[in-house]
């Protein structure tokens, strides 16, 4: 089914116009509300009447991760604090977070962007979505809970965690959707048959998964294991949150809600505009954003778009699933890390080195662990050993409460931690997506 | 009289202390008390040897993160109550003990006891005004 087939099932023609009318009317608000976007492209040279036809986008600057953090909090907000209902904050990363300001208009537009994606994943009215993405300012939580309500699902928000309880949940509510990451997906499957829990008395069918890189071979043995079609939904703060693009029942590639989110892809070292096929840098603008609009905003993921008669009958344009990052952040259990980031927590610490190394695997219970080692030196080192387990307990707590991971902490001997060409190798991520 | 000890940073995993261990024995140098003080991914290794210096330059030179710390060695009554009765001195004059071992060596009839506690010269204190016997790291 296709909740919106007016706008899934546009003709190209029509949306380009759409796409360009609402274009040249954001172009026209975010210069004359937003000091950050006028002076921006000012600078550039361009204006907004200079905005012809959809192509001359490529005319106007880029928006960055770093744009947003120097803009923090609501530098970019085009309307008045009044209009702003909802606020949410990217997971963690480097110290700023990044804000998404929503109007009513935001909400109820990421709304059905969601409500596309369970119904392009087979979800009715009829459905239970169990919601197992964390609440709070995490955009998951939230966005799949709006999206259930809009679909008209019965949601039950258990947010993440207490797996035995989620199960029990499942069995005695009848969840028919799951809405996780993809590894809390697999760990959901290993303690249903710990439990011994017989598959049949649930009525599991779907799984809208995301929020973090997953293989083609992770969503086969999610697909056994629990006995669901797996769909792959992708999603950033900056831009809304989860919705932005997600699978059909085709399950091959993502249709991308373009009547809202206007892609690109680019050239990530010129900044070049690509043809449809060709790899590169993913870029939106959000075309029709009230609260925090983004023009051009780089997301640093790489894929490829294209264009195809999707048997699904939607017309819109298709993402490939995630090839990677053109940065070095990681994603670890759906939160966003940069080495960087590490780096500088560390380096706040009295006498530590900045010989470190961090490890990443996916353990046993298919979730993600992170080692921190860190090499010991002249300064930390002392015969006491409760010294340094204290040093350790506060690099882990530091670790939590800055970044929000737990890791384990390995305290290492000098010189232990490779290095290649003088150059530290700063992650070694062992594991299998 | 205080004794010279050296610890070692030691990562858990096989064949390091091995690889300790060849290093001074490749230099000639004895060891004359040695206690290791594990946890689950480090160990510190203690040694107080016959040549302090020499050990500590050439652990050093293996890129072994080495710290030289002041112990106490206090001569030790082979018998029952033997370590409780210095255990006692030093808990009723709050002197905290990071740690001890016991080396090899024994004079005449006493075990030598070696003690890390937070306040050396307290310690040493104690052991004059006991008439206990602090012991040199060569008389080890």
């Amino acid at each position: 089914m296709i909740y919106n087939p007016q706008a899934e099932q546009a003709d190209q023609h029509t949306r380009e116009a759409q796409q360009l009318k609402n274009l040249k009317n954001l172009l026209k608000k975010v210069y004359s509300k937003v000091p950050f976007y006028k002076e921006k492209f000012d600078k550039a040279g361009v204006k907004p009447e200079d905005l012809k036809t959809l192509s001359d986008l490529k005319y106007f600057p880029f928006t960055t991760k770093s744009d947003l953090r120097d803009t923090y909090p609501l530098g970019l907000a085009a309307v008045p604090k009044e209009e702003i209902v909802e606020i949410h904050c990217s997971s963690g990363t480097t110290g700023i977070p990044v804000v998404d300001a929503y109007t009513r208009k935001d909400l109820d537009t990421w709304s059905e962007c969601m409500a596309r994606t369970y119904c392009a994943a087979g979800a009715t009215s009829a459905d239970v979505l169990q919601n197992a993405y964390g609440y709070g300012l995490f955009t998951g939580g939230v966005g799949a809970h709006y999206g259930g309500n809009k679909l008209g699902m019965t949601v039950i928000p258990i947010s993440s965690g207490n797996t035995e309880r989620q199960i029990n949940v499942m069995r005695d509510f009848g969840s028919s959707v799951l809405t996780c990451t993809p590894s809390y997906a697999l760990y959901i499957a290993e303690v249903l048959k710990k439990m011994n829990v017989d598959r049949d008395s649930l009525k599991l069918r779907i799984g809208c998964l995301g929020a973090e890189p997953w293989s083609d071979n992770m969503r086969r043995e999610i697909e056994e294991k629990l006995k669901i079609k797996a769909y792959d939904i992708y999603g950033l703060t900056e831009i809304t949150g989860p919705g932005v693009a997600s699978e059909c029942e085709c399950q091959s590639g993502l249709h991308i809600n373009e009547d809202f989110f206007y892609p690109e892809i680019i050239n990530s070292e010129t900044g070049e505009v690509l043809p449809y096929g060709e790899r590169g840098e993913l870029v939106f603008t959000t075309l029709t954003k009230e609260g925090t609009p983004l023009i051009r905003y780089r997301t640093r993921d790489i894929t490829y778009l294209y264009r195809e008669k999707c048997s699904c009958g939607r017309t819109t344009v298709k993402m490939h699933r995630l090839f990677g990052r053109v940065d070095d952040m990681l994603i670890i259990k759906g939160v966003n890390v940069f080495p960087a980031q590490i780096e500088q927590l560390l380096m706040q610490i009295k006498g530590l080195t900045p010989n470190y190394q961090i490890i990443l695997t996916r353990g046993e219970n298919h979730l993600d662990d992170m080692e921190i080692q860190v090499e010991v030196d002249e300064d930390i080192f002392s015969d006491e050993t409760r010294k340094l387990e204290t040093l350790k307990n506060y690099i882990f707590n530091s670790v939590k409460s800055k970044i929000g991971i737990y890791a384990k902490i390995k305290l290492v001997e000098p010189r232990s931690i490779s290095r290649s060409e003088g150059k530290a190798k700063r992650v070694i991520d062992k594991r299998v997506i | 009289m205080t004794i010279n000890q050296i610890s070692v940073f030691l990562e858990n995993k096989s064949g390091r202390l091995a690889e300790l261990t060849k290093i001074l024995f490749e230099s000639g140098v004895n060891l004359r008390a040695l206690t290791i003080a594990d946890t689950a991914d480090f160990g510190i290794v203690r040694i107080v040897a016959e040549d302090n210096v020499k050990a500590t330059e050439v652990l050093e030179k293996n890129h072994f993160i080495v710290k030289n710390t002041k112990v106490l060695g206090i001569e030790v009554a082979d018998q029952p109550g033997g370590l409780y009765k210095i255990m006692e001195l030093f808990r009723t004059n709050n002197v905290n003990i990071e740690y001890l071992y016991v080396s090899m060596k024994r004079n005449n009839d006493k075990a030598v006891v070696i003690f890390k506690v937070d306040d050396i010269n307290r310690g040493l204190e104690i052991v004059k005004e006991n008439s206990l016997v602090a012991v040199s790291g060569s008389d080890l």
